[in-house]
């Protein structure tokens, strides 16, 4: 996710075109460089795809050791109100200026291990119980800005419509292409939220109106925008930078 | 360094060749993964060279950096208990004194300092010891920027989260500074790199 403006970055089109000619996962495809070779001296570079599977293998390793150290009590650290960064960051997997209108007639879509599937209107998710935070948002290009967000809490959420608590995952898919998914552990907790409001306005479309995930326990990426169905599963549901080969867990 | 060494003792025991080579390699998968992490998102007046960089994009590179900081800790950790237990630390590197270390110090720069296999002058104690400190810390700030909510005590204890990670850039460049003076003595030394891999003979204990 960049829009990074500055001309070293990675822009979005140039991961795009990457992205294309990677397959699936190709973390070493375009690893020609001097550290890849210098490393790689000892293996056979024709064997891409056997450091990609250890390097696959080491990111799950990872992803339980993630949620090993997740505690579900242990809060993101809030901030006063003079702390918050203005102006803040956009950032999309896609440039600003193709940010997406919210579309006539939205609502969001609840599908999966609920009780009750029935579509969720704007006014009736504002009328549920709202939580606001100031937190850091960090994203895993490693820059981080601090933001106000307000909005349901996700657990309050789940349980409304009757999800199994129990299941594995929480999917978000969303109306601009993107998608991503969370441990139920993470969904829990107190600080996720399904933010309505930054900045203490109602979300603006590039901000992921009307509706995004604010979940401070876990890098940039998993707070996805534009959201129009969340579906509750036990099957992995992956997401859009996981299956190019971000950590899946993501937790900070 | 008082006591006289067994003759078969060799300048660097087999765990030591092992671990340091092992450790190279976890090093380099680190620091030029870590370059093309930096690089996703330079916020300092500078980037690193693209075709320095492991991983090819921030994905491939965050695979490589998560991994061989596993290989790095089981390493690091292994060679820490070697050190006490086989008395390396107490023996080879023992932290020198400030004026035994300005003393030899003085002595390198006007290439008055003799190399004898198997035992580290004043300077040599220092750097080691110094970039060993150095990596144990990395480590730390490491573990502050991938877990700063979970470890929040360990990013706060760096000054927060924004602040760790510009720590943890500044000791990479002190790490890569020490590599380039130790490769350099090396290359004006080449037996110590043999004695890195193979088994040579330590030189017999002088009185100082």
């Amino acid at each position: 996710m960049t829009d990074q403006p500055n001309r070293i970055a990675i822009r979005p089109d140039e991961i795009r075109t990457e992205l294309v000619r990677m397959s699936r996962r190709g973390f070493l495809r375009r690893t020609l460089s001097l550290g890849g070779l210098a490393l790689l001296s000892g293996c056979d570079l024709s064997t891409h795809s056997g450091v990609d599977a250890a390097l696959e293998a080491a990111l799950r390793f990872d992803d339980r050791i993630q949620a090993a150290l997740f505690d579900r009590h242990r809060l993101a650290q809030t901030y006063p109100a003079s702390a918050i960064t203005r102006p803040f960051r956009f950032n999309a997997y896609y440039p600003d200026w193709q940010v997406r209108a919210v579309p006539d007639g939205w609502a969001l879509n609840v599908a999966g291990r609920v009780a009750a599937k029935q579509p969720w209107t704007l006014a009736a998710l504002m009328a549920l119980p709202q939580e606001s935070q100031i937190t850091r948002h960090i994203c895993i290009e490693g820059w981080s800005q601090i933001g106000q967000w307000r909005g349901v809490p996700l657990h309050v959420f789940l349980r409304r419509v009757g999800a199994d608590l129990g299941a594995r995952y929480v999917s978000f898919s969303c109306f601009d292409g993107y998608s991503t998914s969370i441990d139920m552990a993470s969904a829990l907790h107190p600080q996720t939220l399904l933010a309505l409001e930054f900045d203490s306005q109602a979300l603006e479309p590039q901000w992921g109106a009307p509706l995004r995930l604010r979940i401070p326990t876990k890098l940039g990426f998993k707070s996805a925008k534009n959201i129009e169905a969340i579906e509750v599963t036990n099957t992995f549901p992956g997401g859009y930078w996981e299956k190019q080969g971000y950590d899946w867990f993501a937790g900070v | 360094m008082s006591e006289c060494p067994k003759p078969s003792r060799p300048v660097h025991p087999v765990p030591i060749r092992v671990m340091h080579w092992v450790g190279v390699y976890a090093m380099g998968c680190m620091i030029f993964s870590g370059w093309e992490i930096y690089n996703a998102s330079p916020d300092l007046p500078f980037a690193f060279p693209r075709w320095a960089g492991l991983g090819g994009w921030l994905g491939g590179a965050l695979a490589w950096h998560l991994s061989a900081m596993w290989v790095l800790c089981v390493d690091g950790l292994a060679y820490v208990v070697y050190g006490f237990v086989s008395r390396h630390f107490g023996e080879d590197l023992r932290p020198p004194g400030l004026r035994a270390f300005i003393g030899d110090l003085y002595a390198a720069l006007r290439l008055r300092l003799a190399h004898r296999p198997g035992h580290y002058n004043a300077v040599q104690r220092g750097l080691y010891v110094g970039v060993l400190v150095a990596i144990v810390v990395q480590v730390a700030t490491g573990f502050a920027i991938w877990k700063p909510v979970q470890f929040g005590w360990l990013a706060d204890a760096f000054g927060g989260y924004p602040l760790a990670r510009h720590i943890h850039l500044a000791i990479m460049l002190a790490i890569v500074a020490f590599v380039i003076v130790h490769v350099t003595l090396v290359a004006i030394h080449p037996h110590t790199l043999k004695s890195m891999i193979v088994t040579a003979a330590r030189e017999p204990e002088e009185q100082q």
